[in-house]
């Protein structure tokens, strides 16, 4: 028989640590349909049924707040699994349990997994196990998920349970539950029609769901009574029907602690926690120490670790091209199909896979900055700094990778907790000038401002940051209507990051990675090759002045003129950008026949005056990012529609910023 | 008409309170789901807060509360009411 599992608990209970111990390696990832919310499935392999297990965002509670609580709460409504594991974390109990006390009222068969409990003893405090599964009525295992002890516990719980699960008991009382049980019987009825849980329904009610309430489909008499009911407990309880619910859960809570949590202290993690943020949140330290951090992992991940191995991976590369050559050369392969293979696939790919060693050092150690609990703190540190165009915190650390390199950057968008932000963190990360267009602006630079390089420099990305700042308050008052979620955010203890949790989603972003550049990449680099070795009678050429390209970019060209470049080969290399930043240089030097860079210096004093040199450089920083990037947006949007907007909107802004400093310059010049 | 007694009871917020103090939260106020996720997040009338630190910008605050420290905006912890405990 399958079975379905559902693992669900609050953000930093370890749940994730307990979902690895559980699966191993047996995992899949995908979304959840019609949202960019991760669903995570894995096989439970030391069961003998077979038992699959599904991990569920990490929430605070079932009421529809974030977009990771709709989804989980559907899913768990409509697809019923077999079977929930609820994870707390034991050093913060009380506000752990409120989401348990909201998942017994599904009436799905469930376990209670206490995680941390080594925190819990080592501090010298306890909890009476066997008096906390007798007053809330349901298995309880005490474990530590990243030690690795309990988990067989866990296990047998779970056999045991599938077979005979414990009657869950009812939690309410006082006029709450009153009133609980009058809307019970009025709706017991129509429930049972839709298939939903009954208890789940009710309190959603008393909680002021509305697509709860639109869900029912109620009468208007019943719907009247409804509003008597709840009046006459608002009145018994002298507050409103919301706090009254929370007030009783929380009572709940607290008469359970009371009896079976015995707290002396503060657990050593949360003293230490204390003290570390003393420094790291700190009123003048917090901010430099955080820059610093963030420069010295973009220093390790781009320079230390990332270009040797880059280096060696494009070596690897080549290596690989030269006897696939080899290979097709022996078998007499026409010659189109061999440069289409080395120097269409192969290069296209093989320059986007180059990228996947810095990718995967910089998830390493952005997981380890996740799971330590520092990101929370960065989020906290920089609120108000993003609060005031229309983000939040957490919006910062996906910006401030941007500078290096927007697919990672886009792909770590995936931790911002609301939609709205992610969608708006998506479109302005590229505008943060990455690292791939170094080679551009050194070529500008050496060309056209020599003496005054930095001057230049800071200048591209001040106006990457401004126009974003632009765009974000533009699309705050259109696209983007309305408040970004409330910003009530947990501060979690810092803790060591497990091994096994960073390497597995360091390889989590490498697969994804890989499989892009093995779909959307390939059949760009496809698609550009042709472009470039084609003519119109689809002959091959041998100077790619007479390609297809060519002509698109002399085609295209008096689109830029306003600009100052409407020179053929300026917007041929804006064309090949589009495939790798890089790709602008090297196609410039084709196309006007440079091999050194004393003649690129001389040809492109040819094609642009200083003033179109620095608008065609701007128009290249902000204009729409490289395939990569484009493929990471598709993928982080959910669709091509969405993608494609946003890669419009991006050169429409190029255009736009281009154009007037093009205009103002050469009237003020 | 006699003398009119006004009794101003003088309302102090979460936001208003400085770092390293004890409160003790009365009501929350405002509504809809900002003020739903307050309350779930264990910020019920009678819980004990303690204010611990304001942001390097001025803004958010971090609070500690139900063995946990949460971080929330001074704009929302104006709707909680508190009342002092005690003074570090």
């Amino acid at each position: 028989m399958n079975k379905t599992i559902a693992l669900i608990g609050n953000q930093n209970c370890g749940k994730t640590t307990l979902f690895n111990a559980l699966t191993g390696s047996n995992q899949h990832v995908g979304n959840f349909p019609g949202v960019t919310v991760e669903l995570k499935k894995g096989i439970i392999k030391k069961l003998k049924d077979n038992c699959v297990l599904v991990d569920l965002p990490g929430i605070y509670s079932l009421s529809p707040y974030t977009s990771e609580e709709i989804v989980s709460t559907e899913y768990l409504i409509t697809e019923k699994p077999d079977l929930i594991i609820n994870i707390l974390d034991a050093t913060n109990i009380e506000r752990n349990l409120y989401l348990t006390t909201q998942l017994i009222e599904l009436n799905i068969p469930m376990i209670l997994v206490l995680n941390m409990m080594d925190e819990v003893i080592s501090s010298g405090n306890c909890i009476d196990i066997d008096g906390f599964s007798e007053r809330i009525g349901l298995p309880v295992i005490p474990v530590s998920a990243s030690k690795n002890e309990g988990i067989d516990d866990v296990l047998c719980c779970i056999r045991d349970t599938l077979e005979t699960p414990l009657r869950h008991l009812d939690l309410c009382h006082g006029p709450v539950h009153k009133a609980v049980h009058s809307i019970s019987h009025l709706i017991e009825e129509r429930v049972h029609q839709l298939d939903l849980p009954l208890r789940y329904c009710v309190t959603q009610i008393i909680g002021k769901n509305e697509t709860m309430i639109r869900r029912l489909q109620l009468n208007e008499s019943d719907m009247h009574i409804i509003a008597l009911i709840i009046d006459s407990m608002e009145t018994e309880t002298q507050t409103d029907r919301e706090a009254a619910l929370v007030d009783m859960r929380y009572l709940f809570i607290e008469d359970l602690c009371e009896h079976c949590v015995f707290k002396e202290q503060e657990t050593n993690e949360q003293i230490r926690s204390e003290k570390i943020d003393a420094i790291l949140t700190h009123k003048y330290l917090g901010i430099p120490l955080f820059i610093a951090i963030m420069l010295l992992i973009f220093f390790l991940t781009f320079t230390v670790f990332g270009e040797p191995l880059q280096g060696l991976m494009e070596e690897g590369i080549g290596l690989l091209t030269g006897q696939i050559a080899n290979l097709l050369n022996q078998f007499h392969v026409a010659s189109w199909l061999t440069t289409l293979i080395t120097e269409g696939i192969l290069v296209g790919v093989g320059n986007v896979l180059s990228f996947l060693p810095v990718i995967v050092i910089l998830f390493i150690f952005l997981s380890m900055l996740e799971d330590s609990g520092y990101m929370a703190r960065v989020a906290f540190v920089m609120d108000k700094l993003l609060r005031k165009i229309g983000l939040s915190g957490r919006s910062f650390v996906p910006m401030l990778i941007g500078f290096g390199c927007s697919v990672p950057a886009i792909m770590a968008t995936r931790t911002l907790s609301s939609e709205r932000d992610r969608k708006m963190t998506i479109v302005l990360t590229p505008f943060m000038s990455c690292s791939a267009k170094l080679p551009i602006y050194a070529m500008i630079i050496a060309a056209f401002f020599p003496t005054k390089s930095a001057v230049v420099m800071i200048t591209i990305y001040c106006i990457g940051i401004f126009v974003a700042i632009i765009s974000a308050i533009l699309l705050k008052n259109t696209i983007f209507v309305g408040e970004s979620v409330p910003f009530v955010l947990e501060l979690p203890a810092y803790r060591i990051p497990t091994i096994r949790n960073v390497m597995m989603n360091a390889w989590d972003k490498a697969k994804d990675f890989i499989k892009k550049a093995f779909t959307v990449i390939f059949l760009a680099s496809i698609i550009i090759w042709f472009l470039q070795s084609f003519n119109f009678q689809f002959e091959m050429v041998v100077d790619s002045q007479d390609s297809i390209l060519a002509y698109l970019g002399t085609l295209v060209s008096p689109i830029f003129a306003p600009l100052g470049f409407s020179d053929w080969r300026a917007s041929t290399a804006i064309i090949t950008g589009i495939t790798a930043k890089e790709s602008v240089v090297s196609t410039l030097s084709v196309l006007t026949s440079s091999s050194t860079t004393e003649m690129l210096n001389s040809s492109l004093i040819g094609i642009f005056t200083p003033l179109s040199a620095f608008s065609f450089l701007v128009f290249t920083v902000l204009y729409m990012p490289c395939i990569a990037a484009f493929a990471a947006t598709k993928r982080e949007l959910g669709g091509y529609i969405p993608a494609l907007l946003t890669v419009g909107f991006q050169t429409g802004m190029a255009y736009i910023v281009a154009f007037i400093i093009y205009q103002l310059g050469s009237l003020l010049l | 008409m006699g003398y009119n007694t006004i009794i101003v009871r003088w309302i102090m917020t979460l936001a208003e309170i400085e770092p390293g103090t004890q409160v003790k939260i009365i009501q929350v106020q405002g509504e809809g789901l900002l003020r739903m996720r307050l309350l779930e997040m264990g910020l019920t009338p009678r819980t004990l807060v303690k204010v611990r630190k304001v942001a390097p910008l001025g803004d958010p605050i971090e609070v500690y509360l139900r063995s946990y420290v949460l971080t929330l905006r001074k704009a929302d912890a104006a709707q909680i009411e508190v009342e002092v405990i005690e003074n570090e």
